[in-house]
């Protein structure tokens, strides 16, 4: 589409490729509405997005570099009389900011340099720029130049609150100080040669510039060569250059991360599907399920006092578990079958905390700690009538397709704007990448936006516009409150935190708030959810900013984490990490702007667990606009659409996925999750089945008559 | 509107749909036809098995392909080679699978599955049992794999240690499944048998398992594992009170073994020169070999049982013919053989006395706490704790009461009778439905509890008024007994069994809903009996009693048979021998 001319005219125009762009997309499409869907940016779903390692490493790197003054294009030259302009802001880096990255794990395989086995465990930071620190100094060291600069100035430079911004520079100087401890490792970097460190990976891997940013590592921690000792011992192994059978002994090496980097979609947001939540009724109805695949999470834990527990939420949980008493076990399924339905006692407590109403119940500290942080997961002030909603919520959800409420999308959370996508190309929508709009053309006696300028000068005309919240300049925002952000960190480890039998456990771990510092949610994800290399994990961390991300996570992580902070930690080895802030969409008010009528703002991800506030931007948006239509109808089946040779006809085919199901009822309900028959942790044939459809990556035109699929697998292995 | 995608009307599917079928139909029809043509002309080829597959494949319950593949399949194990016959049968399998995806419950694809399993020359059992954990993954409570699993793990000898790991796996993913339980109760006197403990000959009786190993054990399991039993199946039942799977496996596991086959008492009386046996549990004398030898001599006797009603029962008497003890200065020695089960019991009849008898008291034998008494106290006192815990959780879950109560019987039966009593009454509220049950089960319990303090006081008076009797049980502990008070019950019939107490005098039943006295039969020493205010409707429900030769009172008053015209001439011509009669 690089050269084409767009067409000049439709319905809608949609600027940003995030969830609530795509589901309204989709939307618009389905009901024969005709969209031109743009994203400036080179990839899809916008903070919604999910890379692999390397894709990030470039991600990351866009993040740091300095946004390019982009000239302003005059297009005054295309208005017409009673017409007027409205610039659009083309930065897209404000909404996310403070992006440091460490990594400590060493840089290469451990195949060479057996003899610095001994000085590591006597490392120390001082002795470290020694000649033997060689090693410990590429890590640190290797290319900081470019991102120095960038963490500490970060923090304050767009924290537009002053009551914020306020604690965020006190704190880093009371920590071990980032910006000078970046320092000695570059003056010792300058003795071993940062290239010699870095050709294996320049080997492996085609884009040499890409692997260099592991750059923002400005590991601010002194100790840093401790992180060495594991990796040490194994380092007398002969050269194997095999991953997998080193990786039960070895430490994994940054080199093997990158280049096992494809095998890695990490989510820029982090969020689970609620299985009875907007989304997967969406997803459901729409028939857009049919181009993902889900995986269960497996389990619920928590932190508390130190330790990670399961958390037993449903019925097969509480008969296993080994925390509770008997006593307990049957409390807790009593309070969990008696707060289904709302009683007397409970409205009693209306208006007073939730926490008050629990301690009522007399359910011991046990109980009553999963029940707030992990079940509800509400705070402590949460009022009752709420609390019992989110614990209402979170029982519905149970069972419908696990033993916990969650699914999560195979190959990452990015899939889901782009099923939308798909959708909406299915119908007829077009989507061009790297090509944005400059501004809106305002028609001055009705107040409306009649068309847009693209990127190219291309005057495109349409009815409606929804735009991304990044794409309007703050002077043209209601701003009532200040932005608000969330502290996001990625980690990559080398185990679980909490082992078992099964490596393939998907896990949901609620930190309550310590310290008065807000709860955190951590999402454990394993290889099975195809978004880490086998023998890692990928670890989400999310919660409210109050600081930066760094200031906000990274004691948890070192608590619960092995990291050279807390290099006797037994829990798994941090090898790779990432902290970043990005503005909660929450924020973001629907109306109010200084904007034409028909443009309609939609806002990137908030902080809570669900996609609730996506889904329902995206309805508001499309009914706003189209208040007669339904939204997001179910798709046809292929063979139920008529070919007459020019409606989206060629698209069609790709829709061949044979889900036949919609007349039969029980496929009405299907959520595609990935090999239901290993997990077994589907609940058999009811209507919720979980069947192995294809993925949105396969081409999937499985045209056979659908219903024999859906059938449990029961095929010989 | 402009761009829509277009999409066919349902109309248009329907019918679509209705031609596709028939369609189907018609190609299904021809196919069977054919099937069927070539079994009548015994074609045993390939391409019947390939039709017969496809139909199969589209509808897998359709016996009779089945049996026309077995057919082929044996005529080509006769043609080929083996290694070709593995492969067909190979194939067989996997089609097999193909069918059970379709219907994972189709009786027909798991029994020529079994069928295939068996005949296939080298079976993969591996593979098969694999087959049965995923299709249970997917359906725990498929009752047809869960047998066909047996066999394959009969077949291909997996450990019980792994087997009872599979359980736990099963139980730990759903408790609901009594497959499971079931399947664990087989599995643990193989892996954790009792020790042997000769200390009670009660408590010993062999009987073989039956999984895997052939060995002959007790069904009994070791008290140490038996701790981790109660702990686990206690978790399931705090978790989840109302399920019944794991109180059932409870219940299995406080339950003892059964009680030895005995003859527990020998009763002779000179005046009618009868002998009667009471049995731990009913036989039938007739055929079990029963030996009466009296004074060294066998003798030729005729058992019977106490009702012609019964072909079993735990009371047989006979007659010896007239002379044979009434001499009442001798002494006579009785002895009954049980040549069956090599036991006996002696009894003599003393110079001067009318009768004697020789038995186990039910507080010997310990025979009420029989249910759940192999345990020892402590733990059973233990287990007691737990539940009333449970109860005090959940004070209206009728599992948990029936436990409470049947623990506390196994414990102190009189001891507890208060508590068991209102733990009663609270089950027939919130268990309405089942109300009968409860209230038959107590008069179960308050009987043995009346049995237990007549025998503590040695006398033979039964006397169990006013307390709410719905049914009688037990009665032949009670062939000793001379004099019975049942009155303010609510009996509604002296079933046949009441014709176990053939020592019996007096009759007390009044104030009762007696409608139906079938069981006042042939009672030799009945002289009074006393039915005011039953309901005894007609003459002919008397009648039994005309059987009973020594009746000589019988209080009818408040019957609605007293209203019957010529009452009292009637009665006369039906029982000559009542001088006192009430009406």
């Amino acid at each position: 589409m690089a050269t084409e001319e767009l067409p000049s005219e439709f319905d809608v125009v949609i600027l940003g490729t995030g969830l609530a762009e795509s589901v309204a997309a989709a939307a618009f499409s389905r009901v024969g509405q005709k969209v031109l869907h743009l994203d400036r940016r080179s990839y899809y779903a916008a903070n919604w997005a999910s890379f692999t390692f390397n894709a990030l490493l470039t991600w990351i790197q866009q993040q740091q570099e300095e946004p390019q003054p982009q000239e302003v294009q005059d297009w005054s030259s295309l208005l017409e009389e009673g017409e007027e302009l409205i610039y659009l802001s083309q930065s897209n880096s404000a909404s996310i900011r403070n992006v440091q990255v460490f990594c400590f794990t060493s840089e290469e395989d451990e195949e060479e340099a057996p003899d610095t086995t001994e000085e590591e465990d006597s490392a120390d930071p001082q002795v470290e720029t020694e000649e033997e620190a060689e090693e410990a100094s590429h890590k640190e060291g290797e290319e900081p130049e470019p991102p120095q600069p960038l963490p500490p100035p970060a923090q304050n430079q767009s924290e537009p609150e002053p009551p914020q911004t306020l604690p965020p520079p006190s704190q880093s100087q009371s920590e071990p100080e980032p910006p000078q401890t970046l320092l000695p490792p570059a003056q010792s970097q300058s003795e071993p040669e940062p290239p010699q460190t870095l050709p294996p990976p320049a080997q492996s891997e085609p884009e040499p510039p890409q692997t260099l940013p592991p750059p923002a590592q400005n590991q601010s921690e002194p100790e840093s060569p401790q992180t060495l000792p594991p990796p040490a011992q194994n380092q007398s192994e002969p050269p194997q250059t095999l991953p997998p059978p080193a990786q039960s002994k070895k430490k994994i090496s940054y080199a093997h991360l990158v280049r096992e980097g494809r095998r890695f979609n990490i989510d820029l947001v982090s969020k689970l599907m609620f299985s009875r939540g907007s989304l997967v009724d969406l997803l459901i109805k729409s028939n857009v399920s049919r181009y993902a695949e889900f995986k269960n999470v497996t389990r619920i834990l928590t932190y508390r006092q130190g330790r990670v527990e399961q958390v037993p939420c449903s019925r097969s949980d509480v008969f296993a578990s080994r925390q509770l008493s008997v006593v307990e076990k049957r409390k807790l399924m009593r309070f969990l079958t008696s707060c289904a339905e709302e009683t007397e006692e409970q409205r009693a407590y209306n208006g007073r905390p939730y926490l008050e109403f629990l301690s009522d119940q007399k359910l011991g500290d046990n109980l009553q700690h999963f029940l707030l942080h992990s079940i509800a997961m509400v705070t402590e002030a949460t009022p009752t009538e709420q609390g019992l909603a989110a614990t209402r919520h979170f029982l519905r959800c149970l069972g419908r397709y696990g033993n916990t409420p969650f699914l999560f999308p195979v190959y990452g959370l990015g899939e889901i704007p782009q099923c939308f996508c798909r959708m909406c190309a299915v119908f007829g929508g077009i989507y061009c990448l790297r090509h944005s709009v400059s501004c809106l053309l305002l028609d001055t006696h009705s107040n409306r936006c009649k068309a847009v300028i693209d990127s190219r000068g291309q005057r495109i005309s349409c009815s409606h516009v929804v735009l991304e919240e990044g794409f309007v300049g703050a002077e043209r925002k209601r701003s009532s409150t200040p932005p608000r952000f969330l502290s996001r960190a990625v980690l990559i480890t080398d185990g679980s935190i909490l082992p078992t039998d099964s490596e393939q456990q998907v896990s949901l771990v609620t930190v309550p708030p310590a310290a008065g510092g807000p709860a955190v949610k951590m999402v454990e994800l394993s290889p099975s959810t195809m978004t880490c290399s086998a023998g890692t994990y990928l670890v989400h961390l999310t919660c409210p900013s109050v600081g930066s991300a760094h200031q906000d996570l990274s004691p948890l992580v070192t608590s619960m984490f092995r990291t050279p902070e807390s290099p006797d930690h037994d829990g798994p080895s941090v090898l790779w990490c990432l902290f970043f802030n990005m503005a909660d969409g929450s924020g973001v008010e629907a109306e109010g702007h200084d904007l034409p009528e028909n443009v309609h703002l939609s806002s990137g991800p908030d902080a809570e667990l669900g996609h609730e506030h996506a889904v329902r931007q995206a309805e508001s948006i499309f009914q706003k606009i189209l208040p007669e239509e339904e939204f997001c109808p179910p798709a046809p089946n292929p063979e139920d659409i008529i070919y007459d040779g020019d409606t989206g006809d060629t698209e069609g085919d790709t829709v061949n996925t044979g889900d036949t199901g919609d007349t039969d009822g029980d496929t009405g309900d299907t959520v595609n999750t990935g090999d239901t028959v290993n997990t077994g942790d589907t609940d058999g044939d009811t209507g919720d089945t979980v069947n192995t459809g294809d993925t949105m990556n396969t081409d999937g035109d499985k045209t056979s008559p659908g219903e024999e699929e859906e059938r449990q697998a029961v095929s010989e292995e | 509107m402009h761009g829509r995608v277009k999409v066919k009307s349902t109309a248009q599917q329907e019918e679509e749909k209705r031609k596709e079928r028939e369609k189907k139909l018609k190609i299904y029809v021809a196919a069977r036809d054919a099937c069927f043509s070539k079994r009548k002309e015994g074609i045993f080829d390939d391409e019947a098995l390939q039709i017969s597959q496809q139909l199969l494949s589209s509808n897998p319950d359709f016996a009779t392909l089945w049996n026309y593949r077995r057919e082929i399949l044996m005529h080509l194990e006769t043609v080929k080679e083996e290694d070709e016959v593995q492969k067909i049968y190979v194939a067989e399998l996997s089609f097999l699978e193909s069918c059970l995806k379709v219907n994972p419950k189709s009786y027909g694809s798991w029994h020529h599955r079994w069928w295939v399993s068996t005949r296939l020359p080298k079976p993969d059992w591996a593979r098969e049992l694999n087959l049965c954990d995923r299709c249970l993954s997917l359906d725990d409570r498929n009752f047809h794999c869960w047998d066909y699993r047996r066999m394959v793990v009969m077949m291909s000898g997996v450990p019980v240690d792994q087997e009872l790991a599979f359980t736990d796996r099963l139980i730990g993913s759903n408790f609901s499944n009594y497959s499971s339980w079931h399947y664990r109760s087989t599995l643990l006197p193989l892996l954790h048998p009792e020790s042997p403990e000769p200390t009670s000959p009660c408590h010993k009786p062999p009987q073989s398992s039956t999984p895997p190993s052939p060995q002959i054990l007790s069904h009994r399991v070791c008290e140490e594992q038996l701790l981790k039993e109660y702990e686990l199946v206690q978790n399931a039942f705090f978790t989840d009170p109302n399920d019944q799977s794991a109180w059932f496996y409870y219940r299995w596991l406080l339950g003892r073994a059964e009680r030895e086959e005995m003859i527990s008492c020998v009763y002779v009386c000179r005046d009618e020169e009868r002998v009667a046996v009471a049995f731990s549990g009913p036989v039938n004398a007739q055929a079990c070999g029963l030996l009466l030898v009296l004074d060294g001599l066998p003798q030729r006797v005729e058992w019977r049982s106490v009702h012609p009603r019964f072909k079993h029962s735990p009371v047989w008497i006979c007659d010896f013919p007239p002379g044979t003890i009434s001499d009442i200065p001798n002494e006579h020695n009785l002895t009954v053989h049980w040549t069956e089960k090599p036991t006996h019991r002696d009894c003599a009849l003393y110079t001067g006395r009318s009768e004697s008898w020789c038995r186990d008291s039910a507080t010997d034998q310990e025979l009420f706490r029989s249910e759940l008494s192999v345990e020892k106290t402590s733990v059973l006192q233990s287990e007691l704790q737990s539940c009333n815990q449970l109860q005090e959780l959940e004070p209206l879950n009728k599992w948990c009461l029936l436990t409470i109560i049947l623990l506390m019987r196994a414990l102190d039966p009189l001891g507890y009778e208060k508590e068991t009593l209102a733990h009663f009454q609270t089950l027939k509220e919130v268990d309405s439905m089942r109300s009968a049950y409860y209230s038959d089960l107590c008069s179960k319990f308050m009987i043995e509890n009346t049995i237990l303090k007549m025998e503590y006081a040695e006398v033979r008076v039964f006397s169990i008024s006013d307390k709410n009797l719905t049914t009688l049980c037990h009665l032949d502990q009670l062939l000793l007994v001379t004099h019975i008070n049942l009155s303010s019950n609510q009996l509604q019939r002296l079933p046949p069994q009441f014709a176990m107490l053939q020592c019996l005098e007096v009759l007390e039943a009044d104030n009762n809903s007696i409608e139906n006295l079938e069981g006042v039969y042939h009672l030799p020493k009945l002289e009074e009996i006393i039915l005011k205010n039953n309901k005894i409707s007609s003459l002919s429900d008397l009648q039994p009693l005309a059987s009973c030769p020594k009746l000589k009172r019988l209080d009818l008053r408040g019957n609605p048979v007293t209203q019957t015209a010529d009452v009292e001439s009637k009665l006369a011509e039906l029982l000559p021998s009542v001088t006192d009669l009430l009406l």
